[in-house]
């Protein structure tokens, strides 16, 4: 499941033969190990408009070890990050601000390079000439995204003037390897209580973490990722993937759960076992959901059958609802600052050709999450969801051949993502310093040209 | 020394879908089944890396080489290499008594938690060299000079290389099993309508507990299999009722077919016992406890009684200790060997005569409740791998006592070959 393309275009005749063609040079991109440094460079700080968060985002760079240089005239080598605070901007003119900070310091990053801006919301303007140069930050975010190469990625952090508390955490993440496929993307910030003090190494250490569909393929590597980051994992999936899954659970030091998440008790059943096990040590209860069990039974509308209609809707969209409203429901099962995370998909956003079914089920996982988000806030939780474009899995790797290398190359990092791509996001979202991340769909697509 | 006994728990089972002989665990060994067994249940209980107090299991078909299987197993799986084990062998009662040896421990205090197991395999049968050939090879090996060899070697018969399979069979009879059986279900007038008819609920029950979700938390697919591969949902007393008899054929009014007796199976399973303590550490469930256990053997060689109805020896006497009659049990588990053994031993349970005669009792223990017998199907359906049945059934009895609630009791009742029984009692 290698892409054969990115490394011949990063050997050395195939780069030559790459270059003279001018074809794209997909990079090898910069994905997070375990003890790696947030950054693997200096980073620089930068500022349009009143900038309120300018200090917050050098703490987070310095706690973090990262040198943070004093400006971009300075001569010196590659930078690994240029940050962005625009907040407290009037109008179009702070714009200018922008980029002249922008162009210079974006020519000096290096490879897997992070552009990370930070605005405020337009919604919340005092006039339609602050609320158009909010919004013009996305446009330029999302076209620097564009341009960047050598697996740099550019980012927006939109931040209501009382949330600043929510900022670090996804700052981190965001300029972390964690995020290497998370590209052109807005995620809205919220007001809430982050906890201080977080292990960068093992953040959910302690927690109880259900993925289900976590037998194969994402789901496994979701299990992965979340055990590596301390919790310990109820991995779920139906009854038939049992020894995949038993390897899984054994693999990370979590526990098999065999469960067809469709079945009319599943939610019953999930709640009962999440009571009567105490897994982690800690009392009865889940801290964490990952709504990852999905399937795609492809047909064209006019030609589709309703059974696959009917079961792509049980997997991929009722039994997250009904997994969720039974934890919701069920007293001291979902535990203070419970994380939900719910898987959605591209073609939940853009649509596919085929994937009417699967495509108005992953839509609707993105329906669900926006409108729970307000309900989860009010219990100090989160419930997000996540949108992979197209990632490299067993799947994926069946399909025609001119159909996933155009697939893999249609996004700004002219590759596809891996699994643990998505995983790191979803382990993001989980941690407890995602707290101000609330009711967004984060999309893990290289910013796919589809539905952007 | 401990204080006093206390009840071993029953925290839950593993065990890989039965298959037929010859088919899809053809070609996986007694020790890769029970490993993967024993991997399904660390991984249901995240024992990962950790030490339980023991690992009993056994094989009643086992090879030279499986000297230490049991404790092969536990180096090959996830479980801590600090876990020791043994093996066991009593027949078809091995996955049983293994479950009685590891609650026996756990209720003296040697131990605090254990794992009891069973596999057999009778497609990766061991084959033995024949006995005058063996003796060859062992005079050869200790020839000194090549006349010595040469000599050993001139004892060769063609004969000789036919090797010997393990025969399900009674060495002090040469009956086959089925042919013993076929005594008894004459004499105790087992009707063929009757097998056929318990056959078909075994399936039946099976099927449906399967259909419920039931087993979901009792069994890890392998190497394919996701259910028994014996299990016909769709049988019915028509469909049995062409198949011809296999056993005690000598009879013109043969009753027992291959409907109606358990296939020749692959398989494993293994049950996690602990004391509460233990369980409650580990925010483990405690599903039922092994209240007590009981074996009996018969003479079926000299003494005119069946090759299988040491259980019904067995359970008066459990009754007795325990303070039971025999319908105060809410679950009853009694392995179908053969159709007509489990339909043998409730009748001379119902039998005043064998009962005062046999079993020295003043009156018969009585009829029970056939809606509570083998509620979630039986070895007709399941298959019967010989020392994983004890496994399959403490594991689903427990978790049956486990749903219908607190304080229900359930008894089990294992026949095995030499005449023996083993049974006990399971209460949640």
């Amino acid at each position: 499941m290698g892409d054969w393309y990115r490394d011949l275009a990063n050997s050395g005749v195939g780069s030559t033969l790459v270059g003279q063609l001018g074809l794209p040079r997909p990079a090898v991109l910069r994905r997070y190990e375990p003890g790696a440094p947030l950054l693997t460079g200096p980073a620089v700080v930068g500022t349009a408009g009143a900038g309120r968060l300018r200090e917050t985002l050098t703490r987070v760079l310095e706690d973090a070890g990262v040198t943070v240089l004093p400006g971009v005239d300075d001569d010196g080598g590659r930078l690994a990050a240029v940050l962005l605070d625009a907040t407290g901007g009037t109008g179009p003119a702070d714009l200018a601000a922008a980029y002249e900070f922008l162009a210079p310091a974006v020519r000096r990053l290096g490879p897997s390079g992070r552009v990370l801006v930070l605005a405020d919301p337009p919604s919340d303007a005092d006039s339609p000439a602050q609320a158009a140069a909010r919004q013009a930050l996305e446009g330029l975010v999302r076209s620097v995204a564009k341009e960047l190469r050598n697996g740099g990625t550019a980012n927006l952090l939109v931040v209501p003037a009382d949330a600043g508390a929510s900022v670090p955490g996804p700052v981190r993440f965001f300029l972390s390897g964690r995020s290497a496929y998370v590209d052109g993307q807005v995620v809205r910030l919220t007001a809430a209580d982050v906890p201080a003090g977080e292990d960068a190494e093992r953040p959910l250490a302690g927690k109880v973490a259900v993925v289900t569909g976590a037998a194969r393929g994402i789901g496994a590597s979701i299990a992965r990722v979340v055990a590596r980051d301390g919790a310990h994992v109820v991995a779920v999936d139906v009854p038939a993937a049992g020894d995949k899954l038993a390897e899984v659970a054994n693999e990370i030091g979590g526990t098999a759960f065999q469960l067809d998440v469709t079945a009319p008790d599943a939610a019953q059943r999930l709640v009962a076992h999440l009571r009567e096990r105490r897994h982690a040590g800690v009392g009865p209860g889940v801290d964490v959901v990952v709504h990852n069990a999905g399937i795609t039974r492809d047909k064209l509308l006019v030609n589709m059958d309703a059974a696959r209609w009917n079961s792509v809707m049980a997997v991929n969209l009722q039994a997250q609802l009904d997994l969720t409203q039974a934890l919701l429901d069920a007293d001291g099962v979902l535990r203070p600052g419970a994380r939900v995370v719910c898987v959605s998909s591209q073609s939940g956003i853009a649509g596919n050709r085929g994937q009417t079914n699967y495509a108005a089920s992953k839509a609707g996982v993105i329906g669900m999450v926006r409108a729970w988000a307000p309900a989860f806030a009010e219990r100090g939780a989160t419930i997000n969801a996540v949108a992979p474009g197209f990632i490299v899995t067993e799947m994926t790797a069946k399909m025609p051949f001119g159909t996933r290398e155009i697939g893999s190359r249609i996004n700004s990092l002219q590759q596809g993502g891996l699994p643990v791509d998505v995983a790191e996001t979803i382990a993001w979202l989980s941690r407890p310093s995602a707290a101000g991340v609330n009711g967004q769909v984060v999309r893990v697509c290289g910013q796919s040209f589809l539905g952007a | 020394m401990a204080p006093q006994t206390r009840k071993a728990a029953i925290v839950g089972g593993n065990r890989i879908p039965f298959a037929r002989s010859n088919s899809a665990y053809a070609q996986a060994s007694n020790q890769d089944m029970l490993t993967a067994t024993l991997d399904g249940l660390v991984a249901r209980f995240g024992l990962q890396g950790q030490q339980v107090g023991e690992v009993v299991a056994g094989a009643v078909l086992k090879h030279a080489r499986d000297f230490n299987l049991t404790r092969e197993a536990v180096l090959g799986s996830r479980l801590s290499a600090a876990t020791p084990a043994y093996d066991v062998q009593q027949a078809c009662g091995t996955g049983l008594e293994a479950a009685v040896l590891v609650a026996n421990k756990i209720a003296l205090g040697q131990i605090e938690s254990g794992i009891a197991g069973g596999v057999d395999t009778t497609s990766d049968a061991p084959l033995a060299i024949h006995d005058e050939m063996r003796r060859v090879l062992i005079a050869l090996s200790s020839a000194r000079t090549l006349r010595q060899r040469l000599e050993a070697l001139a004892g060769v018969r063609p004969g000789m290389f036919v090797p010997e399979a393990p025969r399900n069979a009674e060495p002090r009879t040469g009956l086959a099993m089925g042919d013993h059986q076929a005594i008894t279900a004459r004499e105790w007038g087992i009707s063929r309508e009757a097998q056929d008819e318990l056959t078909v609920r075994s399936h039946h029950n099976l099927a449906a507990a399967y259909e419920r979700g039931f087993f979901d938390d009792l069994v890890t697919p392998y190497l394919g299999l996701t259910r028994d591969e014996n299990l016909r949902p769709d049988t019915s007393v028509e469909k049995l009722a062409k198949l011809e008899p296999v056993f005690g054929t000598g009879d013109p009014d043969a009753t027992m077919t291959a409907g109606n007796s358990t296939p020749l199976s692959d398989g494993a399973s293994a049950v996690l016992l602990a004391s509460d303590a233990w369980a409650a550490e580990r925010g483990l469930p405690v599903l039922a406890h092994l209240v007590d256990a009981q074996t009996a053997a018969v003479d079926h060689v000299h003494g005119g009684e069946g090759l299988l109805m040491a259980p019904a020896y067995a359970v008066p006497v459990l009754l007795a200790r325990n303070g039971l009659t025999l319908q105060d049990f809410d679950f009853y588990e009694v392995h179908e060997a053969f159709a007509s053994t489990v339909l043998a031993t409730l009748k001379a349970w119902e039998d005043p005569a064998f009962c005062k005669e046999r079993l020295g009792l003043d009156a018969p223990l009585g009829a029970i409740d056939r809606s509570r017998l083998n509620v979630n199907g039986s070895s007709l359906a399941a298959g019967h791998p010989f020392a994983a049945t004890g496994g399959r059934i403490v594991a689903s009895l427990a978790k049956q006592l486990h749903e219908a609630g607190p304080g229900r009791r359930g008894l089990i009742s294992i026949c095995a070959a030499g005449g023996q029984g083993v049974v006990a009692i399971l209460e949640s």
